[in-house]
């Protein structure tokens, strides 16, 4: 495992306000926000960046956002799923304006990101919004015209909760070199011809690149998901190093 | 920035947090999330080994039985992780550092510094006075269970008054160290010691 130790440079992240540019609603309880940051340094795709709220009483509440936009765009931008029950990201979805600003800081970690740089083939799982850093991966593949022999699986419970899919299918119109594969875990309706149910041994073995040839492999979404969809990547014979995961908890918000 | 932005028409929802509980920038869960790097991986009981070494040499290999031979140690305590949430009480039991110490015949700490290495490629470091005088373990059962393996199981680090990446999950070798050197985390952005209650979660913080 290659770690680089930037230790010695290290500087502190410093809260900063960002100023809302624009609202996206993607789905019916997922939006985009496009941010401007006062002072952004830059960012890899796949990393995230923390967000803090005060309320007039000061108490505060921070949460962590996956990065959606690819590092050749100007506007930061983070997709957030409303969570039930939650705290922040109700605020996010039903208060935020554009023009209104909030504080973030980051980016933040260095272990679940891929710049266009990197050698051989790329296969991305998604589950729900967890396609969220796999989106600033995907992007920046686009932005730089990279070719990266490229697998998307992207798991969503309906048509309607696939994020960015008019992006996606786009994307992969125009580039023979990218395959974008959906499946859905609660679809009823008939005229879908894509995959239904959940990501399992058969389907990652028909879409993913063949084990001997030792992509890089990325699985983000919910806990459950992460860890069915990583172990069976496993059992089909990849290298546990190759595959680097980020899981939502169950709870936060 | 001095002072924080407020967010007009936000308010907390959750009840009012213990402060003395509770530190700054996280708040209670009553689940328990999972994060980790990579896959999971299954460690059999029957293929577990715990090694501590020292430089070149090893001070000492358990396999589970002989590890839960030695003395035992039941800790409550509340655990705090980077990515925000804190879960109080949580009930673990194992082997602290004392009692491991003690078992290689150690009465004193030999080096300053603790590199954990575990499955996955993971490692993580400590200095060995946050391990020591009842501060640190290497649990097995957590709320009187065997540790499941996507937390950790068989065996993991407890150093509840860190952040909680540095009680790093399924640990194979304890190393000894003269002198600092960073872990995976500690790598990639994270901060080197990682007390939440001065809110160290990055570099630099």
């Amino acid at each position: 495992m290659t770690v680089i130790d930037t230790s010695a440079l290290a500087e502190r992240l410093e809260w900063q306000l960002a100023q809302v540019r624009d609202i996206v609603a993607e789905t019916h309880r997922v939006k985009s926000f496009m941010l401007e940051p006062v002072n952004w340094t830059g960012h890899l795709p796949g990393q995230h960046i923390d967000i803090r709220l005060t309320a007039e009483d000061g108490y505060q509440a921070q949460r962590s956002y996956s990065i959606a936009s690819p590092p050749e765009d100007k506007l930061l931008t983070v997709t957030v799923e409303r969570v039930t029950d939650g705290e922040v990201s109700p605020y996010l979805l039903d208060e935020l304006r554009v023009g209104d600003r909030l504080e973030l800081r980051g980016p933040i970690a260095r272990h679940f990101v891929w710049t266009s740089g990197s050698s051989g083939s790329l296969c991305l799982l998604a589950g729900g919004t967890g396609i969220t850093p796999l989106m600033a991966m995907l992007r920046h593949r686009d932005r730089s015209s990279c070719r990266t022999p490229t697998v998307l699986i992207y798991s969503a419970r309906s048509r309607g909760d696939i994020v960015y899919q008019n992006e996606l299918d786009g994307m992969a119109r125009n580039d023979t070199n990218l395959r974008v594969v959906y499946t859905l875990t609660r679809e009823k309706a008939k005229d879908w011809a894509g995959h239904r149910g959940r990501v399992d041994r058969t389907l990652l073995a028909t879409n993913c690149f063949p084990p001997a040839q030792n992509p890089a492999i990325y699985v983000c979404g919910p806990t459950a998901f992460v860890e069915s969809a990583s172990d069976f990547l496993v059992e089909l014979g990849f290298d546990s190093l190759s595959i680097k995961t980020e899981r939502f908890g169950p709870s936060g918000g | 920035m001095d002072e924080a932005h407020i967010s007009h028409g936000f308010r907390s929802k959750r009840q009012t947090q213990a402060k003395d509980r509770v530190p700054p920038g996280q708040y209670v869960t009553a689940d328990f999330p999972i994060l980790s790097a990579g896959p999971t991986p299954q460690i059999k009981v029957s293929d577990w080994k715990l090694a501590l070494q020292l430089g070149g040499s090893l001070l000492g290999v358990w396999t589970w039985e002989a590890f839960e031979a030695l003395p035992q140690t039941t800790i409550k305590t509340d655990i705090h992780c980077v990515t925000k949430w804190s879960k109080l009480d949580t009930t673990w039991q194992g082997v602290t550092f004392d009692d491991l110490l003690k078992a290689v015949g150690l009465s004193g700490p030999p080096e300053p510094y603790v590199m954990a290495h575990c499955g996955g490629g993971y490692t993580t470091n400590i200095p060995l006075a946050d391990l020591i005088g009842g501060k640190g373990m290497v649990a097995t059962h957590y709320d009187g269970l065997p540790i499941a393996p996507a937390h950790g199981g068989p065996a993991r680090l407890l150093v509840p008054h860190l952040y909680f990446w540095k009680s790093a999950k399924w640990l194979r070798r304890i190393r000894l160290m003269p002198t600092d050197e960073r872990g995976f985390w500690e790598s990639l952005g994270y901060h080197n010691y990682g007390d939440p209650w001065k809110e160290q979660r990055y570099d630099g913080d």
